[in-house]
Formats: C-alpha cells, structure tokens, sequence
C-alpha cells in the first residue's frame, strides 16, 4: 500500500529528490518506520519505457531546465545553458549513471593533511574517515549488488574492456578488471542479469543496473510509509521564528504552490539544484540563504578531473556493444606527486553512440579532419578519465538574474580549471593515448570533459561550522532539522565515481535521523 | 545533452526527403560527373524544389529561395564532409531550417542574408560553383564566428548524425534491446587483439 500524506501532515521528513542519496535515505528511513514524502522534480518513467537511443533518451530523462554558466572551463563556451548531464525523473541521475562503485581511499578523507596546502585550493578533511565509513560502504554494496564485492562475479568484458585491458598489460598496469558495478552480473534482487545491450546512460531496460527508480523506491512504497510526489518543483524551504525548518513550498506539474509541511527536510537534488534552493530560501532571519553562516553553501564546486581518449584501430572494436563502464585500470588511482600533481585518477571504459560521439569528440569542431575520426567510429574504442579535482571557493552555484517558469532565479554554474586539474589531465591524456598506442591506434583523440556527470562539494562537510554546510551526518551546522543527502555534502572528490559514498552516507544519515528523531533532539 | 540548445527536438530529424515523383523534366537532369561536386546533382525545378534523380529523392523548399537550400546542402557536406553519405542525408539535414524560416522571419533573414554574403564573397557562380572544397571551406573559415554559420554547423552535428538510416554506413547498430542486446550477438568478439 503506497502512502499517502497530508500536506499539513507535520511529523513527516520531507526529502527533496529520489537519487542515490534521497530515494536511499527515503527507503532506509520507511524501513525504520518513518514516514516519508519525497519531493521529486520530474516525472515516473519505469524501466521498461526507457529508449534505446541518445537523442530521444536524452529528452525523456535529462534536466534540460535553464541554468546558466560562467568561468573558462569549455563546458561555458560549448554548452553554455547546459553545465550538466544530469536527470529530471523519478530515480535521479541512477537512472543515467553507468554503475562504477568504487569506494574512496583512506587518504582521499584527508586531503589537507595528505596534500598539504595548494595554492589557490580550499582543500578540507573530511569529519570522517574511511574505517567509519567501511561498514556502510559493504551495506551498500550489497544493498546495490555491486560485482566483485560480497562473493559477486565481475561482469565479463566486452570489446572495448579487451582492447582497454590489452593496453594495460603493454603498459604495464596491474589492476585492471571489469570494474566493481552496480550491475547484476547474476540475477539478483528479483531483477536480471546484464544482458550486454550498451545504452547504460539512457536508463537500463532490463533492470539489471541498480536504481532506485526500481529498489530503493518501491521497496520504500511497500512498508506503508513513503510516497514519492513526481513532478514537485521545490522553490524554497521554509522555517519558524526559531530557526527550525518546518515545511518545504514546491510547484505541482500544473506550475500552483504548494506546501508541505516537515519536520524534518532533506535536500537531495544534486550538487546545483540543492544550493540553488538553500541559497533561494533565503528570509530575514536568514538573508544569505539557509544553513549559509559560513559562507560557504553553493562554493568548492566540484566536478571531478574529467576527459575521454578514444582511439581508432585498424580493425573494428564495435566499442558501443555491452556494458558501457565495464572496465577499469585503477593503478593511477594512488597519491603520488611525482606525476606532478596531487590526487589521482581511474581510467574507465566509456562508449558514446554516432550522434553523441558527433556531438561531444571536440565540440565546435567540422571539417575533414573531424568526420575523418567519426568515419572510423566502428574501429574506436574509448575511456574516460576521472579524477579528483581541487575544491576552489571560487567555483560555484550561485542564483542567476534569469529566472525560471516559476519565477525561481536560475543556477549559475561557476568553474575554473585549477592547475593542479590541468595537470593531472594533460598526464592522463598522455597515459591514455600511450596505451591505446600501444596495442595499435592509428589515431587518438583527447576528448575534453562533457557536461558534468558528477556535480560535488556545494553543501560541503566540515568538522567546524565556519568551514563548511554540514557535519558528519550531513546535518546542517545551522538547522539541526535540515540534512543535506547528496554529493554537495563532499568535502573533496575522490578520484572515484561519487554514487557508492552518496548511498554509504544516506544509510549512515538515516540511522542518525531515526535516532535524533526517537530520542526527539530533532 | 544539446549542442547550443540547438536539437532539442531530436524528432524533428527523423524527416525522410520525400521521393522524387515521376514527371520531373529529364532535362533537369544533371549526370554526376567527377568534375562537378556532389551537391551540384542537385537541379531546381521550375516549382522551386530540389531534386536529385540519381539519388530519387526530391525536396520542397517552403520559405528559403531554392538557391539557398542548395547551397546550405553542400555548406552542410562541407561542414561535416563523408565521401560515403549521399546528398539525401544531408538534404534531410537542413531541411529543419526551411521549416524553421517559414516560421520565424528573423532567422529567415538571417539565413538568406548569410548565404548571399558567401554567395558574393565566392564570386561568380556563387558558392556553389567553387570547385574545390579546400577553396569552400576557405569560404567558411572567413564566416565560421558568424551566429549563421554556428547555429547551420550546431544544428547540423544533431540534425545529420541523427538520422537512424545514416548509422549503418558509420557501424552503428542502434537500439539493441528489442535483439536481446549484444550478449549472443558479439559483445567480446574481437578477434585482432
């Protein structure tokens, strides 16, 4: 029986989002008891009406609402009003995402006392560490079925991870596998086993990648004690005379206000939308938005060190085919300075179809020089280069003079490359193009960053109130009835893809929620 | 993910030029030689539209003058240039933007006026009677900041690449969940490694 709450109900937590973060905290709190309504912008697709196809998909699920963008990174100048690959739609960005689960590395809590001080960087620890963080993580590997973790298979590789892993042994690397995935390399958890068909960014049609568009959601739904609200534009939260938030105003799909009020709120809409909305709740009382004593809510924009390398073989790879991230070489993983920078990457596998590899090989770009690299699309293979990048106070979320639908002002999306990004890149680049040199490229390109995929660090943990947004439960300094449950709670960025550590703390919040609320200290 | 917001209505791309209906003059037909361009197969009929016999494809042109759709179709080729993908792709290509000046004057103008400015910058002939394409796209780095020639070349890298009946000739197999995906159709078949 799914619930349904009053919106004058004020005992319910109110979760702004269904992503990794607020569709995992919603269900673990509906499992405790608790009951929930999640806020979601966009609309219920089920699996089964995802679409195989990049165009098509990207109009179904994508958060292709305004936002504007500033700062030298290239994403500005290519695609100014899209500063983000990210989704609009039950499941958030689990819709979209490729599976990678990997689990940050000891040091990568600690980047002030392991990097020391970078110029120009606001590095932070993290109020947590890895061994606190460890049982978590194996919650969530389980909870998402990740390969390689608990006696689960890997995937098997695909063209594009031979060739990858092919390069790897040339070069020399040690750890390179078919990644930790949160794809089904068996059926499991009532759903189906991979079954190679490529397309993971437009939504898995046979299930097999976790989302919690199909896990978390219904599971949650199942106990009586969550619904989820689709289409629920979240305009600004609201708070009493004491500080305490105490309900959030949202637009219906009809674009009417609407409030529901909370007892606790949870914001969870990825690291533009929750700051936008933080910073636009702004009142009286608080004049620079909520939980912002410190300044530094929408700031330390992250959204990792990125770029692609695809080179082009002889013979045909048909690199689209199968599991889109399956592959990974981690041995540049580690902290070594002697590369010329601090912090580290993984290099992964990744695909894009023609109309998409069109789109995104060198954005701007014509000519034969161009279409002669997409003429040897079938002979590509590709991967994608992730790592951490600095937190810089400078690079961040702030509202824009333009305003939306609903007359809510716009994210500006601020960023600027650090050196020590630009160096880790220009490395990986080489790395990259050496390697698929090594087993035969005629041709390699060192594709620039997409629209971000992962957006971190704009509500950022801290251990003191002054240096950050949250605390270690993701609990703002400022409001203790207001959480933060997504990647903006990053203190940095790992070299890893961020959706593992996003659903590891939303375990660990809702536990802490549910004691708070027991105990009534919120 | 759009390219200047341009392609958001992937749908729009799926158009097929329709196919040239019989009665069209055969003295509008233009044999493709090896010394003419591929777009100059490409004859304007006496209704305004274009037609090309040896492809069998015809296009009407609604708002643009029949001159400048031909031209934007071998501008289009120019852009992004495969020896493999005949003329019809491309037509289907820039067809979007006849649409879109039916509908929007200012675009309209800008269109017309941008490809008369490389009409007259061509000389004699026009750009369409410029042999080489090293010369054309000469032509084109000297407008490539204009906003015509951004949002022809930004729509364009949607609106060609788009098209489901171009991926064959590039290897793309498309949609594959309806087959099964790729797990018994060749998902690690390499076989050069």
């Amino acid at each position: 029986m799914v619930a349904k709450f009053d919106q004058n109900d004020d005992g319910v937590v109110v979760i702004i989002g269904s992503g990794a973060g607020g569709g995992t905290l919603g269900n673990e709190l509906a499992q405790k008891g608790i009951n929930v309504v999640i806020l979601e912008a966009g609309q219920r697709h089920e699996y089964e009406d995802f679409i195989n196809d990049e165009w098509a998909s990207f109009s179904q699920l994508a958060w292709t609402d305004n936002r504007t963008t500033s700062g030298s990174w290239r994403v500005a100048k290519n695609f100014p009003n899209l500063p983000a690959w990210i989704v609009k739609a039950v499941g958030g960005s689990t819709t979209h995402w490729a599976g990678a689960s990997l689990r940050f590395q000891a040091h990568e809590f600690k980047t002030l006392t392991t990097y020391g001080h970078v110029p120009g960087a606001n590095l932070l620890d993290w109020p947590i560490t890895l061994a606190e963080m460890e049982p978590y993580y194996a919650r969530a590997e389980e909870k998402m079925g990740v390969t390689r973790t608990g006696n689960r298979p890997g995937l098997p590789g695909n063209n594009n991870f031979k060739v990858l892993k092919a390069g790897a042994d040339k070069l020399g690397y040690k750890e390179c596998h078919t990644g930790n995935m949160a794809i089904n390399s068996i059926e499991r958890d009532n759903r189906n086993s991979c079954q190679q068909t490529g397309f993971c960014f437009q939504g898995c049609k046979w299930g097999a990648k976790w989302s919690t568009l199909y896990t978390e959601i219904p599971k949650g739904e199942a106990t009586g004690k969550l619904e989820v609200r689709p289409q629920s534009h979240v305009l600004r939260i609201e708070h009493d005379a004491s500080g305490k938030v105490t309900g959030v105003v949202y637009a219906d799909k009809d674009g009417k206000e609407q409030r529901q009020k909370a007892r606790v709120v949870a914001v969870a809409g990825n690291s533009i939308e929750s700051p936008r909305i933080l910073l636009n709740s702004h009142s009286a009382m608080f004049p620079d938005g909520l939980a912002n004593s410190s300044g530094q809510v929408g700031r330390n924009y992250m959204r990792h060190m990125t770029g692609s390398v695809y080179g082009v073989f002889e013979k045909p790879v048909h690199m689209y085919r199968g599991t889109t991230m399956a592959g990974i070489i981690r041995d540049e993983a580690r902290f070594d300075p002697s590369r010329g920078f601090v912090g580290g990457y993984e290099m992964e596998t990744l695909s894009l179809g023609l109309p998409f590899m069109a789109a995104f090989l060198d954005p701007g770009a014509w000519g034969r020089e161009f279409t002669s690299a997409l003429d040897g699309y079938s002979n590509m293979a590709g991967m994608w280069l992730v790592g951490e990048d600095m937190p810089q106070e400078t690079n961040r979320i702030t509202l824009s003079s333009f305003k939306d639908k609903y007359g809510m002002p716009v994210a500006d999306v601020h960023f600027d490359d650090h050196p020590n990004d630009i160096a880790m890149r220009n490395y990986a680049y080489k790395q990259g193009m050496a390697l698929y040199e090594s087993v035969g490229a005629i041709r390699t390109f060192p594709t620039p960053p997409y629209p971000s995929t992962h957006n971190l660090g704009t509500n950022r943990m801290s251990e003191n109130a002054r240096d950050g947004v949250v605390n270690k439960h993701g609990q703002t300094h400022d409001i203790k009835n207001l959480f933060v449950s997504d990647g903006s709670q990053f203190t940095s960025g790992g070299a890893e893809n961020p959706t593992l550590t996003i659903v590891s703390l939303a375990i660990r919040q809702a536990e802490f929620i549910a004691e708070q609320m027991r105990t009534k200290t919120i | 993910m759009s390219d200047h917001n341009h392609g958001h209505n992937h749908a729009d791309t799926h158009h097929h030029a329709h196919p040239a209906k019989p009665g069209f003059s055969r003295r509008t037909f233009l044999r493709r030689s090896s010394e003419i361009t591929l777009a100059a197969a490409i004859t304007i009929t006496a209704g305004g539209a274009l037609l090309n016999e040896s492809e069998a494809w015809a296009l009407e042109v609604k708002a643009l003058k029949p001159e400048t759709m031909k031209t934007l179709i071998l501008m289009a080729r120019d852009i992004y240039p495969h020896d493999k993908v005949p003329d019809r792709f491309y037509a289907i290509a820039v067809k979007a933007y006849d649409a879109k000046a039916a509908a929007d004057p200012q675009f309209k103008s800008m269109l017309e006026t941008g490809i008369a400015g490389l009409d007259t910058a061509a000389g004699a002939g026009g750009y369409v009677g410029v042999a080489w394409e090293a010369q054309r796209v000469a032509l084109l780095h000297q407008i490539s900041s204009t906003p015509m020639f951004e949002t022809v070349r930004s729509g364009l890298v949607v609106s060609l690449y788009n098209q489901q009946e171009l991926w064959p000739i590039f290897g793309y197999e498309g949609e594959s969940y309806s087959k099964g995906g790729y797990i018994h159709r060749g998902f690690d078949d390499i076989d050069w490694l």
